[in-house]
């Protein structure tokens, strides 16, 4: 294998792993504030397709982001208002999230199904980006690369370093006790799950901005619901999403490799691997554990929260 | 200001009034969607196509019931869990191994006929599913991994696995090289109930096994046991219930008979095996489910519902073009305005006057 090669699939595996990592992490503060959200597939297609639609229209890519955060978040705010005024359950709520995201995205995007649009262009930095080895595998990427860097950062500072992220935790661990000293329940969790609707839609967003200029109703293929084991890989610890991401990304893009050099396994088989790979990961993360329950997690997790005050 | 105020009991009324609410919220919903969307097509013909026409003749019936078939059966499995709180989201994939194993075995006995056969198949398709859901019932119970991601999971390597099936060993020998099997010959094929249509002896199958299913919850300690463990899992165990034999039983249940589902979606209005084999029946059951609140007989009426988005889906994107995602849209739609409902049971909106100061 040539040294270009080798950048390549690195710089692949980056651009495979950052879909994950946005959904990821924005799940990661929606369960750390004690709420299961399993619409993020419905929520990332959501963004793709609005993302989509305004990049062709408009050709502003910052528009276009605008658009798939807004969308993510307009229709978390349906699962925001379920779950949290009308007490429904998480599980449910989020699998009909999914639901209804795949068919509206796939009925409003029905007329784009044919049309290709700009891609978001990597950065390029003078000098910089030029370097040999390290400009491409450094400073040559697409910005949404960087903010979803960034956001990890971001997400790690507000809940360790913030008190509203430390109110956050205290929610998810026990929403009665901050309720009864005097903490905003239901506020914390609505913010936190539109957060989490912006974050899987510039999540779905990069996937039709930055991958593949084409519309795809099944563009998603499962990456909300490898993002929701993500989160639970990272042990709800914000950086290590990065690693899971990369994992994911990595085994994404080596099949990819591998189908391409006539190993003789079929397609199918390399195809597996991320799925398989997602379940592998869990289980390793349990073996060496032999407590019964998995202690990181937040407490109240998927519990409806009801005040009688 | 409006606030819910819990009931000192659940209201009966609301009981039956909340489906039938959120149906009617549902209907206005899609309504004013349709109106922006669809500004070039009259919107009471799309409703006419879409709801009614399906229920106008013969074949649009039987077509009902073949649909709601499969979805009574996985629904009935999967309700089961839901009570315990084990949540098998990958039916869809317990269905396509079910379809591949029971297929199988009437694949390779294709030049032998026999009124055993079909049998054998449903067992193969059975014990598929069971194997199936097993393996996430193995590693929830030894190593505590989430069951809804690993069903999940599980669920696109089925159908990965469906099509390198079909491109290899069950591939149609004489077929051109379509990723399709022989078709099923007369005696691996279900017997038709209605005849003239492919209305098969699925739908008694399911029908069956929702009354036996109600008895079995109505009757016996099994049943009180899965129900108290998913309400509350910390009573269960001081008394004494397994939580793992209810995991196991309930994930074998549940992945058993959407195995089955899948033979008979293949051995039934399909014919041989292909790669439409799964038609996203594991993940509607689902919907079909919870709109029954679980509750064995509501799911053949819940199904029948399910069904008929389905078909009018399909009619719509015959006479319209439009696509058949307009059928997750309603199903998604009917799951959230049900939930959002039936809070009514259980709790009462009351309107707090607010003068002059906050609450």
């Amino acid at each position: 294998m040539n040294e270009g090669l080798i950048i390549d699939i690195i710089i692949g595996i980056s651009i495979a792993s950052v879909p994950l990592i946005f959904a990821s992490i924005g799940e990661l503060l929606v369960e750390r504030s004690g709420v299961l959200n399993l619409g993020v597939e419905g929520m990332m297609i959501v963004g793709a397709l609005a993302g989509f639609v305004v990049q062709f229209h408009s050709g502003n890519a910052f528009l276009a982001l605008l658009a798939a955060i807004l969308a993510g978040m307009a229709i978390a705010s349906i699962f925001a208002f379920l779950t949290q005024i009308l007490l429904t359950n998480h599980v449910a709520t989020g699998l009909s999230l999914t639901l209804f995201g795949l068919g509206i995205a796939a009925f409003v995007g029905r007329g784009y199904s044919e049309v290709r649009i700009e891609l978001i262009s990597a950065i390029h930095i003078p000098f910089l980006s030029d370097l040999p080895i390290v400009g491409p595998l450094l400073f040559g990427y697409n910005p949404l690369v960087y903010l979803a860097i960034f956001m990890v950062f971001l997400v790690w500072w507000f809940l360790f370093k913030t008190k509203q992220g430390l109110i956050l935790r205290a929610i998810g661990d026990n929403h009665d006790a901050a309720h009864a000293i005097g903490h905003n329940v239901v506020r914390y969790r609505v913010l936190a799950i539109l957060f989490g609707g912006a974050m899987a839609g510039i999540g779905g967003a990069f996937l039709s901005l930055v991958q593949v200029p084409i519309w795809g109703e099944d563009m998603t293929a499962g990456r909300g619901w490898i993002a929701l084991g993500l989160v639970v890989f990272s042990s709800w610890q914000p950086f290590k999403v990065i690693l899971g991401a990369l994992i994911f990304g990595g085994i994404t893009i080596l099949q990819l490799h591998a189908q391409g050099f006539d190993i003789r396994i079929s397609a199918q088989y390399l195809s597996m691997l991320p799925y398989l790979a997602t379940i592998a990961i869990l289980v390793s993360l349990r073996m060496g554990d032999k407590s019964k329950t998995n202690r990181t997690m937040p407490n109240c997790l998927g519990r409806i929260f009801h005040s009688t005050t | 200001m409006i606030k819910l105020t819990p009931r000192t009991q659940p209201s009966k009324a609301m009981v039956f009034l909340s489906p039938l609410l959120a149906l009617a919220l549902t209907a206005l919903t899609a309504f004013i969607i349709f109106v922006f969307i669809l500004t070039d097509i009259e919107i009471s013909r799309v409703f006419y196509t879409l709801f009614v026409e399906p229920l106008t003749d013969r074949y649009y019936i039987s077509e009902l019931l073949v649909k709601a078939a499969p979805l009574i059966m996985i629904a009935l499995g999967l309700s089961i869990g839901f009570r315990a709180g084990v949540w098998n989201i990958g039916a869809e994939g317990q269905y396509v191994i079910g379809g591949i194993t029971g297929g199988a075995v009437g694949l390779y006995f294709y030049n032998v006929e026999g009124f055993w056969l079909l049998p054998l198949m449903s067992l193969a398709a059975i014990l598929g599913g069971m194997f199936y859901a097993g393996i996430a019932a193995f590693l929830r119970t030894k190593y505590q991994v989430n069951e809804i991601l690993v069903t999940l999971m599980l669920t696109y390597v089925a159908v990965l696995f469906l099509s390198s099936m079909l491109q290899g060993p069950l591939r149609d020998p004489s077929g051109f090289n379509f990723p399709e099997s022989r078709l099923f010959h007369d005696s691996a094929l279900l017997p038709i109930v209605w005849q003239g249509t492919r209305a098969h002896i699925g739908l008694v199958v399911a029908i069956i096994l929702s009354f036996v299913t109600w008895f079995g919850i109505k009757k016996h300690m099994s049943g009180m046991q899965i129900k108290i463990t998913g309400s509350a899992p910390r009573a269960a165990r001081f008394a004494g219930f397994d939580d793992k034999k209810t995991v196991w039983f309930s994930l074998l249940i549940s992945g058993g008979v959407a195995g089955l589902a899948g033979l008979f979606e293949a051995a039934g209005p399909t014919g041989q095996l292909t790669p439409g084999l799964p038609q996203f029946y594991g993940f509607t059951a689902i919907i079909v489910a919870f709109l029954a609140r679980l509750h064995p007989i509501a799911i053949i009426f819940s199904a029948l519902l399910i069904a008929l988005t389905y078909l009018g889906g399909e009619n719509a994107q015959i006479t319209f073009n439009l696509p058949s995602s307009i059928t997750k849209i309603f199903q998604g739609m009917l799951l959230f305005y049900f939930l959002a409902c039936d809070i009514l049971i259980q709790y009462k909106i009351v309107f707090i006057k607010t003068i002059g100061q906050k609450t």
